[in-house]
């Protein structure tokens, strides 16, 4: 008998997406309707994921579909992420003009992807997961149809996209291949160090899963595809692939190829490496703020792949910690962006900052928290995320990563600082509207108020996160 | 005693912070001004009790607090000891006068600026208070924030040149520290500076762990060759930048040194010596020299500071008590003696706008009462008896001679060019003919930098004539230090035969 409850989430997500479809279809102008009921569903799923917590780590369909601590919190994350993000973009939605009803249910089935991946025990399911999330994301990176940028990035980002799921394919077909089955749990039980086949199959895997995370040197789609997307979309690339990617990424290193532990190590910390130093090195020469963001995230890839490459349980809690600090910087630093309005237009290069806090203290000194943050300056949110990982890194001893590591967000810090000299030393521009949507103000204020206090009780995540033992 | 003293000392000013941030007074600055002033004359009062309160016979560490922070990982432990009791003093005394000070310097964003001070104590005196690797490491870091802010928003024609290059230079030399502490915690189990001193560090570890801290102190120190971000710092800040830079900040690596360096790595630290006596030297004679030849006062007397900074690192690693205690009490004299100078260039500044020597000459007859106010801390500085500077100066000298007769030589030469630029200084500025018509109308002193310049001169006399008070603080504390240095020594020395 199979357990319907722990897949209900599931459930109810594609039976919300379907209804919506439906009122969106019969009944006129309904954008603003079907996105309130989007952003209502999506505090009912949080609701029925986190009621989940109770249940111990259990297997439905044959063993392919996982419910344990690590995918019950990341789709928690991911759906938390969710509502502020569909909250704060509101407004830019509506002055972009861009509130059709299809973006919310793109949203949402992009979401229901990332929650199929997130607890897919079997490659067939993981793939199906990917492919729906994908394909919803592929439509609206290129949301804004008579934007030549948009309609670029929506089209590199499936070229590219789809090259990477065709690598992942045909390495989960090797790991099928040599180890007789797509269950990740008999798979773990069948492959051995001397399994060749099976490892070409998790090089071809980690490739794919590295450009779902925009992870060096497979990050070459990010910058266009974050500068050409309208912001909000750019917002959510920034923000929930990566958790739902990086869950995948866990899922597979330590339940299918825990075995193959010496050969991924190597592969992930070359990656870590590089994208750390390309991340910090190439963000420098950047003049739009999107793009600076898009190599800023590269980099912090970086690091959350460093706690991966551990091999640690602890190495796995820091990842964890590291992208949800990393969601919560990310969301901070697109509400201030989603600010920068003058006369229906969005303000997205460095320059437009400039001065901004003799106008705009408030908004300037949210900025000053997220860019310290992100900087990894204590006491900081960023400077914990950072510390967890390190912990973990040195812990394994491997003192190259945690020195590249730290080295590397002195250079990143160079680019933060930049922006806080041209906001706070440089000469005032003319203002930026002060009328903001009551929903991105608080999504604000939410945010840099968990960046800027969380010294003050940083155990916060740890009493969930500590309970991810996967080996 | 339950009220958490310290912990009220560290987050006092960070409250009245919040208030002058939330206090809706854009216009008017008084409000602002007020709040700061009694939030941080309230603090000193506080400290002073504090020294009032403070057992000088126990060696161990008083005050201590602890609680649960990182659960498992880290506690919030601080707590203080003979040694770093007189630089929290330091730091609440200083932070009144510098808010004095701002009335005439700064003109723009006042509130900002206070806002900046005040957070900036709370991250030095928790530098202090910390007994906790992490918690240290968090408060010395966290101080670069509002620090690179007062030097990019006032200061002067480079200031974002200077500020990026203060905040990458500490930065780069902080993060190895960092991997420094975590290593250590995954080497000891823990990162409690009492436990570790108790536990004692593996001596195959001791030498790179001690390098690491070694390239954060130095940069903040600064020590030759890495002080170069020091006047450029220095030029650019407002002057209460420059006081807080050059008073307090400068110290967190002096008391780095004693607390970390020789407490935590004493094995590396007696092997590593003479390593830190050719830099001292270097630093003490080279920068001496350069200062000679500089034609910006405020640069000059960044470059003293270096000089200064070189006997403490010196009068540190001699590891007697004599080069110690000194070495602290140099770094007291320091913190008053240069704050006081970076006030005096605040003073003429402010009314000429210029920073040139050459364009001074002859003050004296225009400003007597500053005349006699910059005599009083040129001589400081330079370590005539009676003002502080000679205390710490002889008593650093006195270590090193019984340790190594040669550097000692050497750096009583650096005495000599300290009196030579100190006193040509004040010479091209004071006295002779007025030759920029200009300073004619110069006005002397007024109240408040009557004030402040004076109560800085009654506390280098004062302690000049009479330090016994600060040295019967550190004496007990800084014995145990030795004795524990050197049974460290000894047990590895024992070992190794």
């Amino acid at each position: 008998m199979i357990n319907f409850d722990l897949i209900f989430p599931e459930i109810f997500l594609s039976l919300v997406i379907m209804f919506l479809l439906m009122i969106g279809v019969f009944k006129k102008n309904s954008e603003r309707l079907v996105y309130n009921l989007s952003i209502i569903s999506l505090i009912i799923l949080f609701a029925l994921v986190i009621n989940l917590y109770t249940f111990e780590e259990s297997y439905i369909f044959n063993e392919s579909y996982k419910i344990d601590i690590l995918s019950l919190f990341t789709k928690s994350l991911v759906l938390i992420v969710a509502i502020f993000i569909m909250i704060s973009s509101f407004s830019y939605l509506k002055t972009q003009s861009i509130l059709k009803i299809e973006y919310p249910i793109l949203i949402l089935s992009s979401i229901l992807g990332m929650m199929v991946m997130i607890s897919s025990n079997d490659l067939i399911v993981f793939y199906l997961g990917l492919e729906l999330q994908s394909l919803a994301l592929y439509v609206l990176a290129s949301f804004k149809r008579d934007n030549i940028l948009s309609s670029e990035s929506g089209l590199k980002y499936f070229v590219l996209s789809a090259l990477s799921s065709g690598l992942l394919l045909y390495g989960c077909s090797l790991v099928y291949g040599f180890s007789g089955s797509t269950n990740f749990n008999t798979i773990s039980d069948q492959t051995f160090q001397t399994q060749y086949g099976v490892i070409f199959g998790l090089v071809f895997i980690i490739v794919g899963l590295a450009f779902k995370i925009s992870a060096v040197p497979f990050h070459m789609w990010a910058p266009d595809v974050y500068q050409g997307s309208p912001t909000s979309v750019t917002l959510f690339f920034a923000a929930l692939p990566k958790v739902a990617a990086l869950t995948v990424i866990i899922r597979f290193l330590y339940t299918p190829f825990v075995n193959l532990m010496d050969q991924w190590q190597t592969i992930l910390v070359f990656i870590s490496i590089a994208s750390m130093l390309f991340g910090a090195i190439a963000a420098i020469g950047q003049y739009n703020l999107k793009r600076l963001i898009a190599y800023s995230s590269i980099s912090h890839m970086g690091y959350a792949l460093a706690g991966l490459a551990s091999g640690t349980n602890q190495g796995i809690q820091s990842s964890i910690t590291y992208i949800s600090i990393y969601l919560v910087m990310t969301l901070a630093f697109f509400s201030c962006l989603f600010m920068l309005r003058k006369k229906s237009v969005f303000y997205e290069k460095i320059e437009d900052l400039s001065g901004l806090s003799t106008n705009h203290p408030v908004l300037s000194v949210a900025l000053l928290i997220v860019l310290f943050s992100l900087a990894g300056i204590p006491p900081l949110a960023g400077f914990f995320a950072k510390f967890y990982i390190f912990m973990a890194v040195i812990e394994q001893s491997m003192y190259f990563l945690a020195i590249v590591g730290l080295l590397s967000t002195v250079v990143a810090a160079f680019y933060y600082l930049r922006l806080i000299k041209i906001i706070y030393f440089d000469k005032p521009k003319e203002k930026f509207e002060k009328d903001h949507n009551i929903g991105l103000k608080i999504t604000l204020a939410i945010s840099t108020g968990i960046l800027g206090l969380y010294f003050i009780y940083p155990g916060l995540l740890n009493n969930i996160i500590s309970r991810i033992l996967l080996i | 005693m339950n009220f958490p003293i310290l912990s009220s000392l560290i987050i006092f000013p960070t409250v009245g912070a919040i208030f002058i941030l939330f206090g809706r007074s854009s216009s008017n600055y008084n409000a602002a001004k007020y709040i700061s002033l009694f939030v941080s004359l309230a603090n000193f009062i506080l400290s002073i009790f504090l020294w009032y309160e403070f057992d000088k016979n126990n060696s161990g560490f008083q005050f201590v607090e602890e609680r649960l922070w990182l659960e498992g990982l880290i506690n919030y432990k601080i707590g203080i000891d003979g040694i770093s009791i007189l630089f929290i003093i330091l730091t609440t005394f200083i932070t009144p006068l510098c808010i004095i000070s701002v009335n005439s310097t700064i003109k723009n964003r006042l509130k900002d600026f206070l806002i900046a001070i005040l957070v900036m104590e709370t991250m030095m005196i928790g530098v202090f208070c910390s007994l906790d690797l992490v918690i240290f490491y968090l408060f010395f870091e966290a101080g670069l924030i509002p620090m690179f802010l007062i030097i990019g928003i006032w200061g002067g024609q480079r200031r974002v040149y200077s500020a990026f290059k203060f905040f990458l230079y500490t930065l780069l030399g902080s993060v190895l520290m960092l991997v420094a502490i975590i290593s250590i915690y995954w080497i000891t189990g823990t990162t409690d500076v009492i436990k570790l001193y108790e536990l004692g560090i593996d001596a195959k570890y001791q030498h790179l762990l001690w390098l690491a801290f070694f390239s954060s102190f130095a940069v903040k120190t600064p020590m030759w060759p890495v002080h170069t971000w020091l006047p450029d710092a220095h030029v650019e800040a407002p002057t209460a930048g420059s006081v807080l830079l050059a008073a307090i900040l400068l110290k967190m690596a002096g008391y780095g040194f004693i607390r970390f360096s020789v407490g935590l790595f004493p094995i590396a630290s007696e092997y590593f010596v003479s390593f830190i006596f050719v830099l001292s030297l270097i630093a003490i004679i080279y920068t001496s020299l350069v200062a000679l030849m500089q034609e910006d006062m405020k640069k000059l007397i960044a470059y003293s500071s270096v000089a200064h900074m070189g006997f403490v690192t010196m009068g540190i690693f001699t590891m007697t008590p004599e080069g110690i205690e000194g070495s602290i009490f140099q770094m007291i004299s320091h913190g008053i003696i240069s704050a006081a100078l970076f006030l005096c260039v605040g003073v003429v500044y402010e009314r000429t706008h210029t920073r040139e020597i050459s364009k001074y000459g002859g003050i004296v007859s225009v400003m007597p009462r500053y005349a006699v106010v910059f005599m009083v801390f040129t001589l400081g500085a330079l370590g005539l008896p009676g003002t502080t500077g000679f205390i710490g100066e002889f008593l650093i000298l006195l270590g090193t001679f019984k340790v190594n007769f040669v550097v000692a030589t050497i750096a009583s030469l650096g005495v000599i060019l300290g009196a030579a630029y100190m006193l040509w200084l004040y010479r091209r500025i004071v006295f002779g003919e007025i030759t920029n018509t200009e300073l004619n109308k110069l006005v002397d002193l007024n109240k408040s930098e009557m004030t402040t310049l004076s109560i800085l001169a009654i506390a280098s006399i004062l302690f000049g004539f009479y330090p016994d008070p600060l040295l019967s603080t550190t004496t007990t504390s800084v014995e145990s230090l030795i004795e524990l240095f050197n049974s460290n020594i000894k047990l590895y020395t024992a070992s190794n035969l």
